[in-house]
């Protein structure tokens, strides 16, 4: 087991938004949380990141305890997040933003060869280099942020919304290459409204509902299923 | 006359210019107006004068020593009263910024006295009153020359500093987006109080620099120029770095052709006038950018 959440309650302000989940992840899986807007998707993320802590409950990493620990020390143990909203840094150019991405490494040949890996991903990154952050479009900043946690060499990828505002041709391309990340060996965990193509291109999903998960199973069921069918893809 | 209070504002400006960086710079991190920074700066030039004094350090050494002290005064003052406020209201962080700057006067009135004192006798090596060079009826002392050259040196190492290293792209990154700075492994603590630390180094040799030129000190020097740095970080858009070198110059150079021209006693007016101008009419500063202020923000 990578990643294991046991009964994690979180608090968001005054908001119980997590009334206890649990969520298992084993290693070089595909795993999507989907859900309705305010189910609790990104604050499951942000409190495996360590930027929320939870009141009660329990989050394993490899077998051992992160529960509390500051972000900066979970980025060190190799679990990265690419947050809703891409947060890219605005007036940093698109090799400064990479650069961050690596803030925590030292192996300097290491690093030269995931830049590489990155602008084989996402050319279009290597065109904008020295070009801010905030002047890309959409769809480049969410390559320039996947492009950015891929540079801290993550063992696990969490990724919040990458399909959000982006039109489907780019969700579907952006999906692609999340794929090709995952065979190269990393895990991922996905956060989605967009519940068709997240079912479509994981391998098990969890669907939370008002901070609780409601239901769970392989991907290819999910998307059979009648109840999600109804409540999530529209039917 | 013109020249020679060019040459003035210049100098006094780039002193403007070391103290406004550090508003700026701590502004940029955590969005406080430090008011004691300016205390730190007053710290500075007692600092100086006691390692003369009592430890009969040489003026270059008590610099120095003073520079490193009042980076640890900037780091306790951060870690002891604003990080426990982090996720407070931003007033709150403010307030205590007003508390810390009357706390910082009042202990500089217990330990040193309230009386002004001067640099001890010949401390100041004695070639800094010597006139270096005479051009245009100028005339450079010694010491003009080190203030110059210390603060410009300064500058270029800041500046360079911020956007070279990767500590300078860490503090930016806190600056843009601290939630997002944590998420790539930075400790965004840790380069809060090390922008303090800067910001204190750089405002105490501001402090040590005034203290030695207009040979005084006394433990309210902290207030006028702060204020005055101040002015200076809004003038160049406060959160700029660039902006408050520019803008601590301009302050410094229109002080001292106002003084030079109208008369002395307008000096500070000067530097009110220039920020309420300022604040009226390019309320983001020189090179500042307008924020909407959001609701949470306050």
């Amino acid at each position: 087991m990578l990643l294991k959440l046991e009964n994690v309650k979180t608090y968001y302000g005054n908001i119980r938004a997590l009334k206890g989940i649990s969520i298992e992840i084993e290693e070089g899986e595909i795993v999507c949380l989907i859900g309705a807007n305010g189910a609790g998707k990104s604050t499951s993320l942000m409190t495996i990141s360590g930027v929320l802590t939870p009141v009660e409950g329990e989050v394993l990493y490899q077998g051992q305890s992160i529960t509390g620990l500051r972000p900066d020390k979970i980025v060190q143990q190799g679990i990265c997040q690419v947050p809703e909203g891409r947060m890219i840094f605005p007036l940093l150019t698109v090799s400064e933003n990479l650069d961050l991405g690596a803030y925590l490494r030292k192996d300097k040949n290491g690093v030269k060869a995931d830049l590489d890996r990155v602008f084989s991903l996402f050319p279009v990154l290597s065109d904008r280099r020295g070009q801010h952050g905030g002047t890309l479009s959409g769809g480049e900043q969410q390559m320039l942020a996947i492009g950015r946690a891929l540079m801290a060499r993550p063992r696990l990828l969490l990724l919040d919304e990458p399909s959000l505002g982006l039109a489907p041709i780019i969700v579907d391309s952006i999906f692609d290459i999340i794929r090709q990340i995952n065979q190269d060996g990393t895990t991922i965990l996905l956060v989605e409204q967009n519940a068709q193509v997240a079912l479509r291109f994981s391998h098990r999903g969890y669907v939370l509902e008002t901070g609780e998960i409601a239901l769970t199973g392989k991907a290819s069921d999910l998307l059979k299923n009648e109840e999600v069918r109804k409540a999530y893809l529209g039917e | 006359m013109f020249l020679q209070q060019l040459v003035n504002g210049l100098i006094i400006g780039g002193i403007y210019a070391m103290i406004a960086v550090g508003y700026t710079m701590i502004y940029g991190v955590i969005q406080l107006i430090n008011f004691a920074h300016g205390e730190i700066y007053m710290l500075g030039a007692f600092f100086a004068v006691t390692f003369i004094s009592f430890l009969g350090l040489p003026f270059f050494a008590a610099f120095l020593l003073s520079m490193i002290c009042c980076a640890i005064c900037g780091m306790f003052l951060d870690v002891l009263a604003y990080r426990p406020l982090r996720e407070s209201p931003r007033l709150a962080a403010l307030i205590t910024a007003i508390g810390m700057s009357i706390f910082l006067q009042n202990l500089a009135m217990i330990i040193w006295g309230s009386r002004q004192k001067p640099f001890p006798h010949g401390s100041v090596p004695a070639y800094f009153g010597q006139i270096a060079v005479t051009f245009g009826g100028v005339n450079l002392s010694w010491f003009h020359i080190f203030i110059f050259s210390f603060t410009l040196v300064m500058m270029l190492g800041l500046h360079l500093t911020i956007k070279k290293t990767r500590w300078g792209k860490a503090m930016r990154a806190v600056a843009q987006n601290q939630t997002m700075a944590a998420l790539v492994g930075i400790n965004v603590n840790r380069v809060i109080t090390y922008t303090f630390a800067l910001a204190g180094a750089l405002g105490g040799a501001a402090g040590i620099l005034v203290g030695a030129y207009y040979n005084s000190l006394y433990p309210t020097m902290g207030y006028v120029a702060g204020v005055k740095a101040f002015a200076a970080a809004v003038l160049g858009g406060i959160g700029s770095v660039p902006g408050a070198m520019v803008g601590g110059v301009i302050l410094g150079v229109a002080e001292a052709l106002g003084a030079g021209y109208l008369s002395s006693l307008y000096r500070d007016g000067i530097s009110y006038a220039v920020m309420i101008i300022v604040i009226i009419l390019i309320p983001a500063g020189l090179f500042g950018k307008l924020i909407k202020e959001t609701k949470k923000s306050m």
